[in-house]
């Protein structure tokens, strides 16, 4: 049976390859798709729990007064502190996005053991005011060596700032502390620059949120990709039994029944999602690499998971099995006479 | 001769009919095709059926091979009732005790004749190396042994009608329902299917019905039944096609 199965599959060779190549990009798209949204979601993953971020409660475009430094350090459960600023410049063009921060250096590093920094390069980027640190695969992209002149044009700081690389970091894995944000958000009840402070998860998290609509988008079109190419190959199927009716009735009149024939047809229908599936996971890897490359300034990591992967091919197989049960349902209920009568 | 006598009793036919009725439903309209019709076969009969189109001799040759139910009367094939019998039932039943061949052979084109002929034995539990010993038997004896490999499409209409028949054999059934075996055939390749189809019945002793249009292929059957709109109009024996077979395998209408 399954070498009738696997013959039915082919019999139409442009179908069978259009219908494949369908499920493929379907497939793809399913990945890709939920591969950009884990991307968009990889700042909140990557937080680290230890880590509170107080900014001013307004907006994150106001500043907060350089004294509540000392104030928030005197908390209870502070072990450290360093603060940071947008910076907002322009390399070259716009077109060459990265995201800059301006920080207090040598706290900032203390607070965020997860970059690994030699020793000596440490010591060099803090003695030099204008010293940077850039992640290593934004070094590679502008072709940075440590010690180049990076110039950036302000946007919110006015001017021409010259940088010199000191650092190509790398991140390790985080780990540290518990938050105390309530009570730094008390402390500044009621001043003229009211904080809110959240872990560094809530506050990725924040951004994040702000493109939910995009993200619930992103994803509602992940899924009806699934569900037109469903539709798809549930018309293939139902083409393909109406074409056999004929041969199915013969089957009967042999002696197979109706489950013998729903089991044909569910089997075309999932060999055909399967190998679609597999091509559109084979697809997804070259794909979310150039998207990686192309879209790297944008995210940070763009994490094609197994979780993904898996996800794609049992869609792929669910989208199989439903596509054929409708076709199956008809071809087990043929009536032999009637279907004879049609094709003779 | 129109038979008219309901007391018959037959002794032990192979199939035997008694005041049978079927009728199709066209929209809202019913339409009777046989009515009250009675009929006896016997076991190792060659029997063709004839009659204009719409006479209703396939919708006989479909209810006495099981693949369709009549709206009444009664219907046995081998001391089986076969109105009694569920969908499953009939469907095991047609697997064990009837071969089938038709007009434009409804082989499966992406199978080999030999797969072709394979399929009926795949639902028995014979292992693989059994299944191709009967078939490679099946297929010598309609002669194809050269060809079995071959794909319909390869074969002529005589030689794809030949693989049909090996499959219809390929269970060793007691009944062969052959509904116009030779219709699309030319003269040759019909005589072939025939030749085929009087050996299987003298050698083998298969019991054939044969639905035709085609008076000379009826002419090759011992029995020949003329059927109008539904009633059996004649049951003729033909002498020198006839073999010698019991008395039982009279019609009554």
């Amino acid at each position: 049976m399954f070498k009738l199965t696997w013959r039915n599959t082919f019999r139409h060779p442009l179908r069978s390859t259009l219908t494949v190549a369908g499920m493929a990009l379907a497939v793809l798209a399913f990945c890709l798709l939920r591969t950009m949204v884990a991307a968009w979601y990889s700042g909140v993953a990557a937080a680290s729990p230890v880590r509170l971020i107080t900014r001013n409660a307004i907006s994150l475009v106001f500043r907060l007064p350089l004294s509540y430094q000392q104030k928030i350090a005197a908390i209870p459960g502070i072990v450290n502190l360093s603060y940071g600023n947008w910076f907002g410049g322009i390399y070259i063009d716009e077109r060459n996005f990265f995201p800059q921060f301006a920080v207090y250096l040598s706290k900032y590093l203390e607070i965020h053991p997860e970059y690994v920094i030699p020793p000596n390069q440490k010591f060099k980027l803090l003695q030099d005011r204008r010293g940077c640190v850039a992640g290593r695969q934004l070094a590679r992209r502008y072709g940075w060596r440590l010690g180049d002149a990076i110039v950036l044009k302000g946007t919110i700081f006015p001017g021409e700032y010259r940088f010199v690389l000191k650092v190509l970091s790398q991140v390790a894995a985080p780990e540290l502390a518990g938050p105390i944000a309530q009570k730094i958000d008390a402390l500044f009840k009621n001043s003229l620059a009211e904080t809110l402070t959240e872990s560094e998860a809530a506050f990725q998290m924040g951004f994040v949120s702000m493109t939910e609509a995009l993200l619930l988008a992103i994803q509602v079109v992940s899924w009806l990709v699934i569900v037109v190419i469903l539709v798809l190959l549930a018309n293939t199927m139902a083409m393909s039994a109406r074409e056999r009716l004929g041969e199915y009735a013969v089957l009967k009149t042999m002696g197979y029944r109706p489950r013998h024939l729903a089991g044909l047809i569910m089997g075309e229908s999932l060999l055909l999602a399967f190998m679609g599936g597999l091509l559109g996971l084979l697809l997804t890897f070259p794909m979310v690499h150039f998207f990686k490359t192309k879209l790297g300034q944008y995210f940070r990591v763009f994490p094609l998971t197994n979780t993904t992967l898996a996800l794609g091919l049992a869609t792929a197989l669910v989208v199989g099995l439903l596509a054929a049960i409708l076709p199956a349902w008809r071809a087990s209920r043929v009536g032999i006479a009637q279907a004879l009568r049609r094709v003779g | 001769m129109k038979a008219s006598s309901p007391e018959y009793s037959p002794a032990s036919p192979l199939v035997f009919i008694e005041h049978l009725y079927k009728s199709y439903r066209r929209g809202s309209q019913n339409l009777p095709v046989l009515e009250d019709l009675s009929l006896a076969i016997a076991e190792g009969e060659f029997l063709a059926l004839m009659g204009p189109s719409g006479s209703g001799k396939t919708t006989l040759l479909n209810l006495i091979a099981g693949l369709d139910r009549p709206d009444q009367g009664v219907l046995s094939v081998g001391g089986v009732d076969l109105t009694q019998l569920s969908e499953g039932q009939l469907a095991a039943w047609r697997a064990h005790h009837v071969g089938f061949i038709f007009q434009f052979y409804q082989l499966i084109p992406v199978l080999t004749a030999f797969e072709n002929v394979e399929l009926p034995l795949l639902l028995t539990p014979l292992s693989r190396r059994e299944r191709r010993d009967h078939v490679a038997l099946a297929i010598e004896l309609v002669g194809l042994s050269d060809r079995s490999h071959h794909y319909p499409a390869q074969l002529s209409g005589g030689q794809q009608q030949r693989v049909a028949i090996a499959r219809a054999l390929i269970t060793d059934p007691t009944l062969i329902s052959a509904d116009e075996p030779t219709g699309d055939l030319d003269r040759d390749s019909a005589t072939e299917v025939l030749d085929l189809l009087c050996r299987l019945n003298e050698e083998f002793g298969k019991t054939i019905i044969l639905v035709t249009h085609d008076p000379e292929a009826a002419s090759r059957a011992p029995r020949l039944i003329r059927l109008i709109k539904g009633n059996l109009i004649t049951d003729e024996r033909n002498n020198k096609a006839a073999r010698h077979f019991p008395d039982n395998s009279q019609a009554l209408t």
